[in-house]
């Protein structure tokens, strides 16, 4: 299979060093971006900070979605990734709000000032 | 007790009906006697509605109920001899297979025969005398509540003449239960007064526990006989009643013996016998016209109806009949034990009431439904009239009843015609000679000592009418007689008194007990006991004259009327299903006559028609007799002159030489009595015993009950909810608000599923 998909690259014109580049790449960096904002998440108290690990989460996903769309040469997830993209716009400036009013009721960014909201 | 009773009973019995298949038409204008209470009824709620304030309801009920009383006559005049059913609507039908038994048939018909009659006629004639009466009674509560007083009356007779008219047991059932909802209703009318309800609630609750036996009795009754309307029941009897007649009472299942017993627990709750009897005497709460009409003439008499109307059943069981008359006759003894030691003159009369109740259950226990039935109608009329005249003087005197307060009332002016009307009703209570009271009673106190085994309820019976004579007279002496004194009570009706005294009243009481200047009217120029008007004293006067004409009945006959020895009475009641000649009753009649042998059934006057005309199967058969003599030749003389002794000894210890209202020569010699009188006056603890043997167990159990109730059922219940909320008060702190608290939950949940998924994948 990754041999039909390197030479799928040098028929598309990409250069040599591109060949190499499989699938699992792709996952790999996808993972490690989902990890990484997993981590920040969980570890940084700033709301903007966390909220960029949310995004970085999200085009994780996005990214996977993307490479498999390619690897199947299937343009369905990559369409799909075109609307997350635009959601995750809309959802930033939502989002940017909601932290500007939540900083502006405790001059704070730290998540634990709001952990009174607790169900 | 076996072989007495098979000799005792039943030689010669037939239910009158049974053998007489009854007429049947379709609706006439007896229905109409249904509906002309009820319209009354209507008219007083439309008044009620509307906030009439005058006498408009009591005349519109007066009016509705002489025209059914109207009616009533028409049907006695027309009547036949036969029993008619006069079909109305469906009312009950139930199916559920074609099999005998298995279809309930319960119609809005009447069935009228001449049990039903005489009953109407009493019922219906007092009823439309007593609503005239509490037109001027009521009068002080005009506007609303004179309405829901006429209304309640009205619905009364509505429910007794279904009780009295209806043809089958569930009509009567109906009526039995109305009759007691209304007696609860007016028991309550002053539903302000904390022992007015407490009575209406004890009355209904006694009446509940006869109710039941009565229900059971109509259940059983279904059951065994296929049908509850009367006719079917008659006809299906048939077969036991042979049975019972040739003495074989082994044949007759347990299941049918049982019904009169549990028939006569119904009517010893509505009649108030032993042990249901301490509701009666709490039941003169109510204004005193309810008293007089359901409380002495109509209602309780219901229960003497249900046994008359169903005494061929009652032939069936050997224990039944000995069972009411033993009943009727310690109620009777006990009842006027406890009225010789009241001192309010209302609650004797409730008393003598339970005593002459108990008279007619044992007339009827005694092979005696003519004597039973006819002193039912002679004490409604003299019972009737003498709470009539007690309410005259509660009403005038501001709700006084107590004879030691009231003294010589017939001296004041206007008083004439209670004092007469008293001195009439005590005569006929006592059994003073021709009076009508006297022949109902002989003619059942001599059955008594006529049928063997039932001499000792003869004697209980003989020495009540002692007791009874002596406590009429001990009110007539002590209350209408001798010096002048009074005080007024202190009253509901005080409150509403015409001549505006009622205010006064209360200041007054207080000092008015110590004058003792009985002829100075000093004392009444604060309080002026006012004397009854016409509606009140014209139904005084009647009932005073049809009390002493009513022994009549018992001789008179009406032309084009079907002739039966003895009169009116026993004419009525032999032509119906009460119908029964006391083997023992011909048997003297023939000893008496001295010609021995028998003859058959008209030798003894009674027409062939009359299925009782059975002839004595037993020849063996021996009347009883009084100390040797012929007992109904002799009891006139007896009682009699056992009416005499006890007015005598009232005479003396209550009247001779009597100065002051509150004492007389009676409680001088209470003293050697020692605690008896005490006990009396505590109605023998009766109450007490019932609140500790029965209410306070009953408390006990319904509050064990209810801790079952909390504990166990409730725990379940409970325990089913803190499940629930031990799991989430468990799960709770994980909801920390720690934002990385979820993620790392949510991250950890991610990581066991991709472990899971891992281990999935390496097989």
């Amino acid at each position: 299979m990754t041999t039909e998909f390197t030479a799928t690259l040098a028929q598309a014109g990409y250069p040599a060093a591109f060949q190499s580049i499989t699938l699992a790449h792709y996952l790999f960096i996808s993972g490690a971006m989902f990890s990484l904002g997993l981590i920040g998440f969980l570890t940084r108290r700033n709301l903007i900070i966390m909220f960029l690990c949310t995004e970085l989460m999200f085009q994780a996903a996005g990214l996977a979605l993307v490479a498999f769309s390619r690897f199947h040469m299937n343009m369905t997830g990559q369409s799909f990734v075109i609307f997350i993209v635009t959601v995750a716009a809309a959802e930033a400036a939502m989002a940017l709000a909601l932290v500007v009013l939540l900083f502006r009721r405790r001059e704070s960014l730290d998540a634990e000032e709001w952990s009174e909201l607790k169900g | 007790m076996t072989n007495l009773l098979s000799n005792f009973c039943l030689a010669s019995a037939a239910p009158g009906a049974a053998t007489l298949s009854p007429i049947l038409l379709g609706p006439s204008e007896a229905q109409l006697i249904l509906a002309l209470p009820i319209i009354g009824l209507l008219f007083c709620t439309l008044c009620a509605i509307f906030r009439v304030k005058s006498k408009a309801p009591a005349f519109f009920t007066v009016a509705c109920l002489a025209g059914a009383f109207a009616l009533v006559v028409r049907l006695y005049l027309n009547k036949t001899g036969t029993p008619v059913i006069t079909s109305g609507f469906e009312w009950f039908f139930l199916e559920w297979g074609d099999g005998k038994g298995q279809r309930l048939v319960a119609n809005f018909s009447l069935y009228l025969d001449s049990l039903t009659i005489l009953w109407m006629l009493f019922v219906t004639g007092l009823a439309t005398l007593i609503a005239l009466y509490a037109s001027e009674y009521m009068a002080g509560d005009l506007g609303t509540g004179y309405c829901r007083f006429f209304a309640a009356f009205n619905l009364f007779v509505f429910s007794m003449s279904c009780l009295v008219m209806g043809d089958n047991l569930l009509l009567l059932f109906l009526g039995w239960e109305g009759v007691g909802l209304c007696s609860y209703l007016l028991i309550g009318y002053f539903y302000k007064k904390p022992s007015a309800v407490e009575a209406a609630k004890k009355a209904f609750i006694m009446n509940r526990i006869g109710d039941l036996g009565l229900l059971m009795g109509i259940g059983l009754t279904f059951v065994h006989f296929g049908s509850i309307e009367y006719r079917d029941i008659f006809h299906a009897a048939q077969p036991y009643i042979e049975a019972a007649k040739a003495g074989k009472y082994n044949e007759i299942p347990f299941l049918v013996q049982l019904i009169p017993v549990l028939l006569a627990i119904g009517a010893f709750g509505k009649s108030a016998q032993i042990p249901l009897y301490v509701w009666l005497p709490d039941a003169m709460e109510g204004p005193t016209p309810v008293s007089a009409l359901i409380h002495a003439a109509t209602m309780v008499t219901a229960g003497v109806y249900l046994v008359a109307r169903m005494y061929p059943l009652f032939l069936l069981s050997e224990y039944a009949l000995p069972l009411v008359a033993w009943v009727g006759a310690l109620t009777a003894l006990l009842a006027a034990t406890i009225g010789m030691a009241q001192f309010d003159i209302k609650r004797i009369m409730a008393y003598s009431t339970v005593s002459q109740l108990g008279y007619m259950f044992a007339g009827l226990g005694g092979l005696s439904s003519t004597g039973a039935a006819f002193h039912v109608v002679t004490h409604a009329f003299f019972k009737a009239l003498l709470f009539l005249a007690c309410g005259a003087i509660m009403h005038g005197f501001a709700g006084q009843l107590d004879l030691r307060k009231l003294s010589g009332i017939r001296r004041l002016k206007g008083w004439g015609i209670v004092s007469f009307g008293m001195l009439v009703g005590c005569l006929n209570l006592s059994g003073f000679p021709f009076t009508s009271g006297f022949f109902s009673k002989d003619m059942l106190i001599g059955s008594e000592f006529l049928t063997p085994g039932m001499a000792p309820i003869g004697w209980i019976l003989l020495f009540t009418a002692g007791l009874t004579a002596y406590y009429t007279f001990r009110v007539f002496f002590r209350v209408i007689v001798g010096p002048l004194h009074y005080e007024p009570g202190d009253e509901l009706h005080s409150a509403h008194d015409e001549h505006g005294h009622g205010g006064e009243n209360h200041n007054e009481h207080a000092h008015v007990q110590d004058d003792h200047q009985h002829h100075d009217h000093g004392h009444g120029g604060h309080f002026h006991p006012h004397a009854p008007g016409w509606a009140i004293n014209t139904v005084l006067l009647t009932l005073s004259v049809l009390s002493l004409s009513a022994s009549a009945l018992n001789f008179l006959h009406l032309p084009n009327q079907p002739h039966i020895e003895g009169g009116i009475v026993p004419e009525l009641v032999m032509e119906s299903s009460a119908a029964y000649e006391s083997p023992y009753a011909r048997h003297e009649a023939h000893e008496g006559t001295g010609d021995g042998g028998h003859e058959g059934p008209d030798a003894h006057g009674t027409p062939s028609y009359v299925p009782t005309a059975i002839a004595l199967d037993d020849p063996h058969a021996h009347a009883g007799t009084f100390l040797g003599w012929n007992p109904h030749a002799v009891m006139f003389y007896v009682s009699g002159a056992v009416g005499f002794i006890g007015i005598f000894v009232a005479f003396v210890l209550h009247y001779v030489g009597r100065t002051t209202a509150a004492t007389a020569k009676a409680d001088a010699l209470l003293p050697m009595l020692g605690p008896i009188p005490g006990w009396a006056q505590h109605k023998w603890y009766v109450d007490e015993f019932y609140k500790y043997s029965i209410y306070w167990p009953l408390i006990i159990l319904a509050n064990l009950c209810n801790l079952f109730d909390k504990l166990i059922i409730d725990g379940i219940v409970r325990l089913f909810g803190a499940i629930p909320r031990w799991i989430g008060n468990t799960i709770r702190p994980t909801q920390s608000g720690e934002l990385h608290g979820y993620a790392a939950g949510m991250a950890a949940g991610v990581a066991v599923l991709l472990f899971i998924v891992f281990i999935l994948t390496l097989r």
